[in-house]
This record gives C-alpha cells, structure tokens and sequence, in this order.
C-alpha cells in the first residue's frame, strides 16, 4: 500500500483548499486604509524621444493625488542585470540603465513614462490621458538582424550595433571544434527560431507601496517569485534606503513561470508615491499592461550545426544563436541565453567537441529574461531538433542515434566540453522505460489506424536533460553572477511542539506548504498538521534567494533538512541530561529520543517543552529554546533528464496538428510527492505544447505588438492536450544534496517542445512530404499547410 | 470604462424612444460592446438595453420557418433550436464558451456583423428574413461588409426568421486563439437549390460561395466541388493565416459540410 503521509507520499495539497474556495489572498485582495489608486502612462510607441511631459493640467483633473514622471526618478539608481557577461573578446557587456520610468526616451510600447495616482482607479486614467506629453517618434527596431546591421538606428545611444555582448563558450575550444567540423563526414546544419513567449501568469502583476511615515519603514506587497531578491534590488540598487527600512511581502502569488523573478519599475514607483503622499498607493495590472510589459521569454534566432560520422556517432556540435533581450536589461536576461543555455548544448549525449556563440541584442521590444526553463528550452529544442534531422538525413532510426550517443551510467561523474560535470544519470533508463509506455513497438499500428481517418501520424522524441537547483555559488560567481545563489530556512519548534518554518522558498503555486510539511514531518517523526511553512515575507524568513530554476527543493529544502539536522542533534543533549546518558547513546527515531538498548526514552514533545521550560536543563552547556536556520550552498547544479514521446496527428487538408500522446518517463532523483510531481509535469508539457503549437509573440516592423491579447495569442486549453502517460520511477539520487533530489519544475517546458515539433516533421515525412524538414514554432495549421504545398 | 447612462426597455416601442436620445447605443448580450468600452475604445452616453422586451426573445416554429427571438441567448438556441434546424443549434452550441453562450444573443452578433462571427453565416446561408423595429430584411440584403449591415439610425433588430432546410451543416475552422471562425461555412440544403455561406474569410465579412451553391444545386457531394476554387484575393490576411490558407480552408469545409450536412 502507498504511503499516506511523509516522504514519497501524494498527500493533496493542503493550500488548495483556500485557492478553490476564494480564500486566497493575493497582493489584489489587499486593500489598506486611505489607498490611492495608481495608473501609468505607456508608451504607444516602440521607440521615441521624450520632448515634454506637462501635467499642470492632468494634476488638477478630480481626485488626482500626484503624478511623477521620469524626471522624478531619474537620481535614482537602475534596475540592474544580476549576471556580468563578457564578450570573446574580452569587452565587457553593454548594461544601459533601466531607469524606473522612461526619461528621455521611451524603447518600447508599453514602457510607462509617468505614474498617476488618484482617489479612483478611473479618476486616474482620466488623468493619465489629459498627461500633455510630447514625443518624436523614432524609427523602431525589432528584428535583430537590422537592429545589428544598422549601426545608425540605436535603442540605446550609446551602444553603436545595439550589442549587449558576443559570448562565445568555450572560446578556447573553437578552433578545435571547426577542425572537427571540416574533417567530418556529415555536416547537419538547421536554422531555427524559438520563438517568443508573454508568460501569462493567471495573476497580473501587483504591488502596493505603504510608507509609514512615523517610522520611515517601507512596506511593498508585490506579486514576486523571490521577495528578498526583490527588497536587496529596490533597497541597495534602485532607492538608495538600508534594507532594514524596507519589507517586502509576496503573499498569495498566483503563478510566475520567470516574469515574477524580476524587479519591475512599479514596485520602486509604487513605494516612492506612497512616502511622497504619506498614503497607502496600489496598482494592479489590467491584462493588456502585463502583454506589454511583463518580461517575455524566449526569442532566439539560431543556427545549429552538428558533425556525425556516416554511423552517427556525434563529432562536433556549434551554434550561432542571436537572443533578443529587448529594450532594457531585465534582471536575468544576460544568463539566460548564455549561461542557461550555452553549457547545455552538450545535452545527455557524449559530443566531444562543442561550441556556443551568443549575440544578445537590444531591440524596441519589451524586456526578454527567463520564462519556464529559461535557456534550457532554446538548447534542448536545437538539439533535439538537429538530431533529428540528422537521423532523416542518414536514415538512421531516431532512437537508436540517440542511445549510440548517450552517456553512459559508467561515465559519471562527466564532465561535458561545456563547462558542467554531471554527477550522475542514467538516460538509458529513461529511454527504455518511455519505449515500454509510449508503447513506441505499437506505432506503425496506430499511424495505420490514422491513415485510414486520412490522417498522418508521427512519432517525436526527445531526450533531454537540464542544470537546475540554481545554483552553487561558487560556480555562478565565476560564471559572472553578481549574488550568491544559496538557500535558508529556519526551523523554530514552539514550546507545544509544533512547528513553524520559515523558508527563503516561495510558492507561487508549487505546494510548498504541504511538500515541505511532509518532509519535516517525517524527519522528525511528527504529524504534519503539526508543521506550518511560512513563506514569502522578508520580515519574517530568513535572507533566501527565492524559487525559480527549479530550485526550491533541492535548495531550499536542502536548507530546510540542515536546519532539521541541528534541532535533532540539540534534541539529543537535551535527551542526554534529562535521561542521564552520554549524548553519544541517544537515539532518535520516530519521534523519541531514546537511549541505545534500554527502554527509556523521551518523546520529541518532551524534549521541545523542556527546551522552553527549562527547569531540568543543562544551562550550564546549552542555551534554552529549540530553533535553528542553516544556510545551503550546493556543491553543483542538479542534473534532472528525462526521455518524452509525442505522437501527433496531422490534417493534411487544413494543416491542423493534434496531440495524439504524450510520454514522460522522467529521471528527477528522489520524489517527495508524486501528485505534485506529475502536475508539475503536466504543467510544463502543457506550456511545452502551447510553445510548440500555439503561442507566438508577434511585433510589427513598427514596434506595435500585434499578439496583445487572447484574441490574437493563443494559450493552450484543455482541450489542445492529452492525457499525459508520466513516469519518474528511473532515480538515480543527487549525489550531493540530502533529499538526493533534482527538481522537476521546468522538466516538462524544457523536454516537451521538441518531442512535438519531430512528431510533426515525422508525420510529413511519413506522408510523403519529403520536402518538409523543419517548420518554425507554433507548428500552426496554416504553417503546416504552407510547408506541404510549398 | 466611462461613466454612461442605462436604460433597460421593457417594449419594442420604448426602446425605439429610448434609441432616439443623444448618444444612445443599443446593447444587447454586450460580448463585444462591454469590453470595447472597458477598453475605453468606445464610450456611449447612453446604453439602451435590448434584452428586457419578451416578445424579442425565445424560439418557435411559424409560417417563416424557425423564428429566433433578437435577445436569445446562444445557449438558448443551441437548446431549443436543436429538434427544428439542427445546424443552427450546433453553431449556437459551438460560439465562445458557456459564459459568452448565456449572454450574447443572435440580434448581438448580426447587428455587429463582425467578420470572422458563426451567426452571419447562418442567416445568410439560410436565406432568413432580419425583423427589425422598423421593417424586414432578406440577409442578402441585410450583410453590407466587414462591421456594416442595414440597419439605418435608431433601428434594431427583433427577431430573424429561419426557412427550415432539408439537410445543413456548419463546419468551423477555430482561429487558434480567439477561437472565433479563422474560416467557416455553412450549407444548407432547400428544395429550390443550395446556399453556401462562409465566414472568416473575406475582408468583405460574410458571403456567399455562388460557384459551390451551384454544383452542389446539381450534384449535393462533396465530388460535385472537385476543380473548383474560390477567389481569395480579397481575403483576410492576419497572424493567424494567409488569404490563400483561408482559400483552402474554404474548399476544404464546404466539402465537409456537405458531408455532414
């Protein structure tokens, strides 16, 4: 029988309760005393300067409380980019400053250039569109092959070729990755796009600015994936104040994927307007504002080459790839395209020879950071996509290509040319198991059975593997990161024995309360009503870096699990004096303390009492009271990998794609919560799908965005996906954290895509329609139809 | 959204009054209209609400045919509609989603005659008669193009009469996002002859596949389409697909309809 509590357990989640009965509060259903109500004047322009802003009149219109502008922010600090990524030629990257409100130039539509804060939330719109603002337009840049060719049209002027860098990795190792390529018997080369994503959170962004001027404290709730991230940003770079003066507050946030990661310009102008009118001041993004102006994902242009023999064995693999990062430097949006997805490039395959080129270019578009996945997605979708086209090209078999170049389990721990060392897999596995339960000997039965419906059927693979548990610091700080990326928890037992933890994690969504519960529950032997995460407010969690990259588990609650380890051993000597034994002869093991071969024990209950009424207690030696925080630095990333199958059926009269299948067998090291771990693999091949087939992010020349809106951007329903076959009973543990845990968060974003796009290629090559080899995300039904009768 | 007025006539009549004052807007399910206006993209100072008259509600069977009620909600006519003229309850069943379905109303969506909506197609392709305030209108007479109809100042719609076919099918093309009709047609079978309507596709709105009505007057399958093609050069062109996609798409659906019809 399955466990029905603790580790490994499918306990429901206990948070669901008050998010399926309108009890969540989220920073929205946050209402505090004499509030205004803020509202920001966009730019309806990609790129324009900024010749006047008058708001004489706007600031005299009905309940106008105040209206700053640029100009009013502009001694404060920027936004800055949290990675310094340098160029091969040793030149520094270009980080302009990402001011909080456009002054003097406005870089893309959406880009707010004055906040309006009035009695109403109307009151404030009227305003906002009586602000007499004067602009000249300029021309706007949104393709990235002009934005580098034309060294005259600048988002930023003072940044010639609109380059933010040109990272090449390993660098050193390029010349002997283009000797390979010369030499090599076959040569695969593939142009792609991955194509641009909005994120939509179901929650739009939100932050309310509360400043007491009694005290000079700020308060800011916000919706953020990371509020101690967000309070050292606003506190030490943007604002200027000590981090003391300012609490930052994430409650319910209802969902992230990445955009909520970043501090965005309205949380500083939010806090700014609230001291400047010693008021509460709120401000809730309407749905159009977050198409606009959340950080989108994705975005790159690339060419990928690989070198195979005649049997092929993988030689060499490069890639040139230019990534949009928009118009500012979002605060991820230098690693993300390099080093989240350049030392990826190596996937689970042994490829001796690899080389990534990055050109990272500004354009008039809004920011570009990480978006579920982040970078992993971009590698993965160019391998998986070039293997396959390789396996076309020398009619080999799409699965046994991939196994002729897999790693293999007696390799690890394996260094890949990319600059990782994976500590441990086994993709065999995984492969073999998502044969056995996509059923992948049936197929030809099943492509035959769509046939006769005057469909095509296609098979798609893809075998992936992601760095996540972001990240050990002493790695990332040579990588260029400017933060450390550990973890911390708190674990305090209160004198009845229960107990609260406080988690630098945050769960916008994941399940944290009741995962994290199960976990230190079973530790230390107690019910799990007993434990009660606390998440999300920096006055009361210790300095974490928050979730994102999958790392919540196997960070966080590497943290948590520390913090648990040092409650039980000072559990032990408070058991050792009150039972008058050696420290060394205790035992603790479901709950009691117990001395070694006698029947005389405490219970966990005991011990937390006593540590709190410390009457019997050896005070001399150990201070009273029963709590701990530990900080965790991993040793390394987590290294999750997994092996997916689509099959899709393909109307070749309409170009229509549907999703026939969808296989996972997934290696995510120890599972904590199978129910938690499959909705998160559900989660992220929904989202992969909605990638794959759907979602387009569409700029005109003229820097207007065309997909602002559910009329013209396409998410996935319920009805676009099907019933998912997902596996993860292929562990193999984390070799250094202690859950033995990898993470599973962006799996599903990361494998997916390419797994859908081969299905389809398959699917066209099976019908005959040889011409076709490649067709850019979304796979949509008039690009299907355009590649079959081109 | 600006501040406006309301007024919620109880007959036709009133409402005919009610539609004469200065800046009067008719409203009806308010699927288009409500989020215009919180968009701030239209702003009428007075709403006259359609759906309070009985007599412009409900379905029944006359001497017209099948008679829809201006103000019934689709997910009225997918219900009641369904034992009479099943391809128009198919396509009521089939617009938006449940909330849009209890809302928004068939004199809504042919007031606003919107390019890529279901409704156009099927009064056009049944050749029905638009009831108004003031007169009646032959649907050949009453779609003018993309967002035009008709309907003069002051005039809206009561009820449209439906000529019951022999057989009809509507086959819709989602428009992957909004899910409206990327391209859609409908056919209907009578017994002077078949009218073939499609939606979706013409920068000109609604329209009427003569050539197919033709062959398929002749021959009712889908071989009778085979070799012909409609002209797609005034197509809509958009994010979603090319004018010669939507030409396709034509073809392809009306073949389908037949079929299903």
């Amino acid at each position: 029988m399955p466990k029905d509590h603790g580790i490994g357990a499918s306990v429901k989640r206990r948070e669901d309760i008050r998010f399926l009965t309108g009890q969540g509060r989220y920073t929205a259903d946050i209402n505090l005393h004499k509030q205004g109500y803020a509202y920001f004047a966009r730019s309806e322009m990609a790129h324009a300067t900024i010749n006047k802003i008058d708001t004489t009149a706007a600031s005299a219109m009905p309940g106008v409380l105040a209206i700053m502008t640029g100009a009013d922010f502009a001694a404060m600090g920027g936004n800055p980019a949290g990675w310094y990524i340098n160029s091969r030629d040793g030149a520094t990257m270009k980080e302009p400053k990402r001011p909080v409100l456009a002054h003097g130039k406005v870089r893309h539509v959406g880009d707010a250039y004055a906040i309006v804060v009035a009695e109403t939330l109307e009151q404030a719109k009227d305003a906002a569109a009586a602000i007499d603002a004067d602009f000249t337009e300029l021309p706007a840049i949104v393709d990235m092959a002009k934005a580098v060719a034309n060294p005259a049209h600048r988002v930023h002027d003072e940044i010639d070729n609109n380059v933010c860098f040109d990272w090449g990795w390993i660098e050193d190792n390029r010349a002997a990755v283009d000797a390979a390529f010369a030499a090599a018997p076959h040569v695969t080369t593939l142009e792609l796009v991955n194509n641009r994503l909005v994120p939509n959170a179901m929650e739009p962004r939100a932050s309310i600015g509360d400043y007491d001027a009694g005290t000079g404290d700020y308060k800011l709730y916000t919706t953020s994936q990371n509020p101690h991230l967000s309070r050292l940003l606003i506190a030490a770079f943007v604002m200027g104040i000590p981090e003391n003066k300012l609490t930052v507050i994430a409650p319910d946030v209802g969902g992230g994927f990445g955009s909520k990661i970043y501090h965005y310009g309205e949380e500083a102008a939010v806090l700014a307007a609230s001291k400047a009118l010693r008021r509460p001041v709120k401000w809730v993004a309407e749905r159009s504002e977050s198409f606009l102006s959340d950080a989108h994902g994705r975005d790159h242009v690339t060419t990928i080459q690989l070198a195979l023999d005649k049997d092929g064995t993988f030689l060499a693999l490069r890639t040139e790839t230019m990534a949009n990062v928009g118009a500012y430097l979002s605060n991820f949006a230098t690693v993300t395209p390099t080093f989240l997805h350049g030392t990826l490039m190596a996937g689970p395959y042994k490829t001796p020879l690899v080389y990534v080129n990055v050109k990272a270019v500004f354009t008039n578009t809004a920011p570009v950071d990480a978006y579920r996945g982040a970078g992993r997605p971009e590698a993965t979708y160019s391998i998986e996509r070039v293997i396959d086209k390789a396996a076309d090209e020398l009619g080999l078999d799409k699965v046994e290509i991939r196994r002729k170049n897999f790693i293999t389990t007696d390799m690890f721990p394996y260094t890949t040319p990319v600059g990782l060392v994976y500590d441990t897999g086994n993709y065999q596995a995984t492969l073999e198991k998502m044969i056995e339960l996509g059923d992948l000997a049936g197929f030809e039965k099943r492509a035959a059975a769509s046939k006769a419906k005057g469909k095509l059927r296609g098979l798609g693979l893809s075998t992936w593997i992601e760095a996540c548990g972001i990240a050990p610091s002493h790695l990332v700080g040579v990588l260029g990161a400017r933060v450390g990326l550990f973890d911390a928890a708190t674990v305090r037992v209160n004198a009845t024995g229960s107990i609260s933890v406080m988690t630098g994690a945050h769960s916008h969504g994941q399940g944290h309360e009741t995962v994290f519960a199960q976990i230190v529950a079973e530790r230390l032997g107690i019910a799990e009503s007993a434990v009660e995460i606390v998440h999300g407010d920096t006055s009361k969690i210790p300095f974490g870096m928050g979730s994102y990259g999958s790392r919540s588990l196997a960070v966080a609650g590497s943290a948590m699990v520390k913090a648990v380890d040092k409650i039980i051993a000072k559990g032990k000597k408070i058991a050792a004096h009150m039972l008058e034994a050696a420290e060394g002869d205790i035992e603790f093991a479901d709950g009691k303390f117990s001395v070694a071969g006698t029947d005389k024990a405490k219970t966990f209950g005991e011990i937390a009492f006593s540590a709190y009424v410390p009457h019997n207690y050896p005070l001399e030696t150990l201070e009273p009271g029963l709590e701990e925080t530990s900080f965790y630095d991993p040793a390394n990333f987590t290294y999750p990998a997994g092996a997916y199958a689509c099959e899709v059926e393909v109307d070749p009269a309409t170009g229509q794609v549907e999703v026939a299948s969808f296989t996972c067998a997934d290696d995510f090291g120890n599972v904590m919560n199978p129910m938690i771990v499959e909705g998160q693999v559900h989660g992220g091949v929904g989202q992969g799908i909605g990638q794959a087939l759907l979602e387009n992010t569409i700029y005109d020349e003229n820097g207007q965005l065309l997909s602002a809106s559910y009329m013209d951007y396409a998410m996935p329903r319920a009805e676009d996906v099907p019933f998912y076959t997902v596996d993860h009973s292929c562990v193999t543990e984390c070799t250094h954290n202690p859950l033995g845990v990898k993470g599973c968060g962006e799996a599903g974003a990361i494998g997916s895509p390419p797994a859908v796009v081969n299905a389809v290629i398959d699917a066209l090559q099976r019908g005959g329609y040889k011409h076709v080899t490649h067709i850019d995300m979304p796979v949509s039904p008039s690009r299907v139809w355009a590649a079959i009768n081109a | 959204m600006y501040d406006f007025e309301f007024v919620k006539p109880s007959t036709i009549a009133e409402a005919t009054k009610a539609l004469t004052a200065e800046g009067a807007q008719a409203l009806s399910g308010g699927q288009t209209l409500v989020p215009t206006m919180k968009q701030r993209l239209a702003a009428p100072g007075v709403l006259v609400c359609l759906t309070g008259i009985a007599e412009t509600k409900g379905v029944c069977k006359g001497d017209g045919g099948l008679h829809v009620g201006a103000a019934t909600p689709h997910a009225v006519v997918a219900r009641e509609a369904a034992s009479h003229y099943p391809a128009l309850a198919a396509l009521a069943g089939g617009i938006g989603d449940p909330a849009v379905r209890n809302r928004g109303t068939l004199g809504g969506s042919i007031a606003n005659n919107d390019p890529a909506a279901c409704y156009p197609s099927a009064v056009l392709g049944s050749g029905a008669t638009v009831v108004t305030n003031k007169r009646k209108i032959a649907a050949d007479d009453y779609f003018q193009g993309m967002f035009t109809t008709a309907l003069e100042e002051g005039e809206f719609i009561t009820e449209v009469a439906f000529p019951i076919p022999e057989k009809a099918a509507y086959v819709k093309f989602n428009q992957p996002a909004s899910r409206f009709a990327l391209t859609a047609v409908f056919v209907a079978k009578y017994a002077d002859g078949v009218r073939v309507a499609v939606t979706g596709a013409s920068n000109d709105g609604v329209f009427r596949w003569s050539e197919a009505e033709e062959a398929l007057s002749k021959d009712f399958s889908a071989a009778a389409l085979a070799g012909l093609s409609v002209d797609h050069s005034d197509f809509i062109s958009d994010l979603h697909g090319t004018p010669a996609y939507r030409g396709n798409l034509v073809k392809v659906l009306t073949a389908r309809a037949v079929a299903a019809a």
